[in-house]
């Protein structure tokens, strides 16, 4: 396939290895700050074949995983309304909430329908008039193009019987409050590479410069994030702290205008709480007071309940990078992918069902206990 | 019980699921049309083809391969910008062998 098979060549693979053994005069922590980027690492073994004096930490950019406990809370109790039909990415669906998940409505009777596209949640909005239907509008700069053109289309259309349940988060702030805590230890980026096709990475230098960090904006491909570490690690050994693209292809400066024209139409900055890290300022995107008449939040006021998180889950140090996913006393035991505690195993883009999923079990004395469990 | 899996190779072609948020893989557009006045296109991924908005990537054409979102194009793959990496990864394997004869490090 064209421009997967080029960017997958083992030997190709292991000159960038070599190549970055041989700039590395010391140990240096990486954050790939993506999800989707920690799932690639894992899945083509790249921890694995790197130098050990480069530890990379993985980072907060999973939607699914950041996606507040009280936004899960609140889609539960809209879509167990029976007057609604609930739309959501598929990830979503198996991640905890205070009391069950969206599977659990979905068996209880509630209308939970998965979509791929937010278009598809306007079209069953269309297909349904005396429906509500409900859109779970999630995820980082990747999702809002698509979720803020649903709305945008939903408002043209005088569509009435649609809303969004909006929660989206941003990149960058989130990449500063890492450089702000007491407990840092990153000190160079590998920039998302799909978030930057989006926003571009103009944001960058201020960061850059601010914190003294290399900032490599990486694609997802194994010679993609082999390249976007070897030139972190060439600025970390020559003490630079520059912006750099090394996914070209898919990635220039500015991103995508006519996507972030309609983001800034729909959408206004907001402070927004991140599952297990806490309120970052700055860090996220709410509808604009224009777009009230199609925010489910405003449509389905739900009383506040008490939400908790379970005891025994640390996706919040996961998430920080402050311990490894096998470092978590209930990975791969009490928390798998098949009954998660933290939203970190259940999708696809977190760290720890990425562990979990490509073997990283810390010590192989550990996955005998998976086994026998008790 | 699910059994872990070590997975430490490269050559597979496999697509990624489009559940995945940020993880998109380039399609190939194949068709372009219109539907309800928004421009659409069908996008091949690997075999797998799926409709397209094109609403933020309105000039692209059949042919052409583009990075999709949520059943959104947002970006077009340069094909210059991707010879000139496989360029510079090439000539690390020219210099890699120019070491090897220097008897310098064997890989």
């Amino acid at each position: 396939m064209k421009y997967l098979t080029e960017f997958r060549q083992g030997a190709q693979a292991r000159l960038l290895a070599d190549e970055i053994a041989r700039c590395v005069t010391r140990p240096w922590a990486i954050m790939e700050v993506c999800g989707g980027q920690t799932h690639a690492i894992m899945r083509h073994g790249i921890d694995q074949i790197l130098p050990r004096q480069i530890e990379l930490i993985h980072g907060p950019g999973c939607p699914v995983c950041v996606t507040p406990l009280e936004t899960i809370d609140r889609a539960l109790a809209i879509a167990a309304r029976p007057e609604v039909i609930f739309c959501s990415f598929g990830d979503m669906l198996r991640v905890p909430g205070s009391r069950g998940d969206l599977l659990r409505v979905q068996g209880a009777g509630g209308d939970v329908r998965v979509v791929y596209s937010p278009l598809d949640a306007l079209r069953i909005a269309v297909a349904n008039p005396h429906r509500e239907v409900v859109f779970l509008a999630i995820g980082f700069e990747t999702t809002a193009p698509a979720n803020a053109m649903a709305i945008k289309l939903a408002k043209e259309q005088g569509l009435r019987n649609f809303s969004a349940l909006v929660s989206q988060v941003l990149v960058p702030p989130a990449m500063e409050a890492i450089l702000q805590s007491p407990a840092n230890r990153v000190q160079a980026f590998l920039a998302a590479g799909h978030v930057c096709c989006v926003t571009g990475y103009q944001d960058y230098p201020p960061l850059a410069t601010k914190y003294h960090v290399p900032i490599v904006v990486t694609g997802f491909e194994p010679l993609d994030l082999l390249e976007g570490i070897r030139r972190a690690v060439l600025q970390l050994e020559r003490g630079e702290a520059q912006v750099e693209n090394a996914y070209a292809r898919v990635v220039s400066e500015h991103g995508n205008g006519a996507a972030q024209a309609v983001i800034h139409e729909v959408f206004e900055v907001t402070d927004r709480t991140w599952r297990g890290i806490g309120s970052i300022k700055q860090s996220g995107w709410r509808l604009r007071p224009s777009y009230k008449a199609w925010d489910a939040e405003q449509r389905f006021p739900v009383a506040t309940m008490p939400s908790c998180e379970p005891a025994e889950c640390r996706s919040g140090e996961v998430l920080q990078g402050a311990i490894k996913p096998a470092e978590c006393p209930a990975f791969g035991r009490e928390c798998t992918p098949r009954t998660p505690l933290g939203a970190t195993m259940v999708s696809s883009e977190g760290a720890c069902a990425a562990y979990f999923n490509y073997g990283r079990f810390g010590s192989d004395a550990a996955i005998p206990r998976l086994h026998h469990p008790g | 019980m699910q059994k872990a899996r070590l997975v430490t190779y490269f050559e597979d072609n496999s697509t990624c699921e489009p559940r995945l948020m940020c993880l998109a893989v380039p399609g190939r557009v194949e068709q372009l049309y219109e539907a309800d006045g928004i421009r659409m296109a069908k996008l091949n991924f690997g075999g797998v083809v799926k409709e397209v908005c094109l609403v933020y990537l309105p000039d692209i054409s059949v042919g052409e391969y583009a990075i999709v979102h949520v059943g959104f194009a947002i970006s077009r793959i340069d094909e210059a910008s991707a010879e000139a990496t496989l360029q510079t990864f090439a000539e690390l394997g020219l210099l890699d062998d120019q070491r090897a004869g220097q008897g310098d490090e064997g890989p």
